[in-house]
């Protein structure tokens, strides 16, 4: 009793260590899926952001009236001159909406997929960790408003962070430069992929880049999209100074875009939608388009279809000879400039279309049997190199479907293009048919 | 006055009413959390190992002094998103040895005190390494020039805080 007397301080404080240290390891050893300190830290912020957002709230409010009622000094000259601004603006809006409809178009028919910033939510970065070795902050948005792990914080210059815990009405945001941070991030104009991570001393890095690679200064940093967190094509920041790197790696500084040491307000991104880019509708359409879009609909397949055994009529998914599917312009189609061919009709199994992308077509005569191919049908427009699958003409999906219903025949009335005139040139330059390797020469 | 050896029972033992002991810890975190927005360079100091070394030095029990420190520095460890402890053990060692300290040492005087600040941030962000980089596996940098540099920065903002700490504690 005597010793436990002597030593009592020694003894509460091995034991509290010892309390911490285990805390502290049990921590470590589970994942971050079941968090057993939430409690201690729903209390630590409670007691901590409500003086926080009150000391903000007071700050904005005291800044706002001074700066929209008071001090409104030079505020004609600057509107004069951002009206001028606008005036220069929309006339390049006008160029660039046009180049954004043909870049459109483009991504259509090779069929990418996009990620589309949707939703953001603003919110008001309130408070921050206060440490050096944990770079993040809070931000007054939480749970109540939708916000979940996570979620890509961005604002007006670049890429901010990630929503890392979420509480009722406010929310940990990670910095991209603390060093647990990672970001999937892409060179923008030498294309290479790297990750985008922070390190201890705050620096931000863009790692895995190999040493053998030509990385110039001052090259952007844009979000690579394949983290699954940040949508594609966000500014990260700038490079700033590449050398060796210890490795097989590049080490390469980035500056971020986004001033991570005075943030005041950020978007979270709350919804991104992925989906296919289709060109603008609304802007300038082709004629071939128009004409596309007047077809009949073709009824989707019949259970008891019959074999096609007259020309003109084809197996959902196959292409006859001398179809469109065939590049187009079958030999012996007609003379150069005019395409005479029969179209499947869409196959409702693997929605097959065909779509024909020509410069300046103008159809004469019946109805121009147009349908559109996402898969590989497509005939590639004079802007894009043909694809493999799209020269052969037969998608490998509708390839598979027409297996897959046993070349149940079907009678289709046929959709015929009787002269589709290409003024420029003839689509047989623009397209040229494959040649077909003689069978059972396969290269491989 | 210099830094002098004394007995237990020469030393003034000092105690903080509840509303400081809550409030004064409770400020001290939220201005570490709200101070770096505004001012970035102020991640380079530690108000609540101020307040920790303040409290210790002035109580002068090391059960107190640990305590004290446990809980700011848990409380601090909440806000960060590294896992709850970090900053609790430094703490509670710091606040164990400057409490014990405090029992051997006089250090009302200024001078005494910034010492003893430089020495316990020292100490603090040894144990942070040792237990960041050895249990938690965080990429750690250490660098002397550094960290000596920002213990005489807290040791200058300590001697203000030591001083507003002195108007508020109170003779047992």
């Amino acid at each position: 009793m005597d010793v436990l007397g002597r030593y009592r301080n020694l003894i509460v404080l091995v034991g509290v260590l010892f309390a911490q240290v285990l805390g502290l390891a049990v921590q470590v050893k589970r994942t971050t899926d079941s968090e057993p300190t939430r409690l201690i830290r729903i209390w630590a912020i409670g007691a901590v952001t409500p003086l926080e957002k009150a000391l903000v709230w007071t700050q904005t409010s005291c800044g706002n009236i001074w700066h929209n009622y008071f001090y409104l000094r030079g505020v004609r000259a600057e509107n004069r001159s951002l009206k001028a601004q606008i005036e220069r603006m929309s006339l390049e809006q006008v160029r660039m909406s046009q180049d954004a409809d043909q870049a459109r178009r483009l991504q259509a028919l090779l069929a990418f997929k996009e990620q589309f910033i949707s939703e953001t939510m603003a919110a008001q970065v309130i408070g921050s960790s206060g440490s050096e070795l944990s770079r993040s902050v809070y931000i007054d948005k939480g749970e109540k408003d939708g916000l979940k792990p996570d979620m890509a914080v961005i604002t007006a210059d670049g890429v901010v962070g990630k929503v890392l815990r979420v509480y009722r009405s406010t929310s940990l945001v990670l910095l991209i430069d603390d060093q647990t941070s990672g970001v999937g991030a892409i060179l923008d104009k030498t294309r290479l992929q790297g990750i985008v991570r922070g390190t201890p001393s705050g620096e931000v890095v863009l790692e895995k880049v190999m040493s053998d690679e030509t990385v110039p200064a001052g090259e952007l940093v844009l979000t690579s999209g394949g983290d699954g967190i940040f949508p594609k094509g966000l500014l990260v920041g700038r490079v700033t100074k590449v050398t060796p790197g210890s490795e097989l790696f590049l080490n390469i500084r980035v500056r971020p875009a986004a001033d991570l040491s005075k943030l005041e307000e950020v978007l979270v991104v709350t919804k991104i939608d992925e989906r296919r880019a289709e060109p603008d509708q609304t802007g300038a359409a082709r004629a071939v388009d128009i004409l596309a879009g007047r077809l009949p609909s073709v009824p989707s397949k019949p259970e008891n279809a019959v074999k096609a055994s007259v020309p003109g009529t084809v197996v959902p998914g196959t292409t006859a000879p001398g179809t469109a599917a065939r590049g187009a312009a079958a030999p012996g189609a007609g003379k150069p400039g005019t395409v005479t061919t029969t179209v499947a009709p869409a196959n409702s199994a693997s929605d097959v279309k065909l779509k024909v992308a020509l410069p300046q077509v103008s159809a004469s005569g019946g109805a121009s049997a147009v349908r559109k191919a996402p898969n590989a049908a497509s005939l590639p427009s004079p802007a894009s190199s043909p694809s493999p699958g799209a020269a052969s003409g037969t998608s490998p999906a509708a390839a598979s479907a027409t297996k897959a219903t046993g070349d149940v025949p079907i009678k289709v009335p046929p959709l015929k293009v009787s002269s589709v005139k290409v003024t420029p040139k003839p689509v047989t330059e623009a397209i040229e048919p494959k040649a077909q390797p003689p069978a059972g020469d396969s290269p491989h | 006055m210099a830094i002098t050896y004394t007995s237990g029972e020469q030393v003034e033992v000092y105690r903080f009413s509840i509303p400081a002991t809550v409030l004064i810890p409770l400020a001290a975190v939220f201005l570490q959390a709200w101070l770096p927005l505004r001012f970035p360079f102020f991640t380079i100091f530690d108000l609540p190992l101020l307040v920790v070394i303040g409290f210790a030095t002035a109580r002068r029990s090391p059960l107190a002094g640990l305590l004290t420190g446990s809980l700011i520095g848990i409380l601090q460890d909440a806000l960060t998103h590294h896992p709850i402890g970090l900053y609790g053990i430094s703490k509670t060692v710091v606040g164990f040895g400057a409490s014990s300290l405090g029992i051997k040492l006089d250090v009302e005087n200024a001078g005494a005190r910034f010492l003893l600040t430089i020495f316990f941030y020292v100490v603090h962000e040894i144990v942070y390494f040792m237990i960041a980089r050895g249990l938690v596996g965080l990429r750690m940098a250490w660098s002397w020039p550094h960290e000596f540099l920002s213990g005489v920065a807290n040791a200058v903002l300590g001697i203000l805080v030591f001083m507003l700490l002195d108007r508020v504690k109170q003779r047992t």
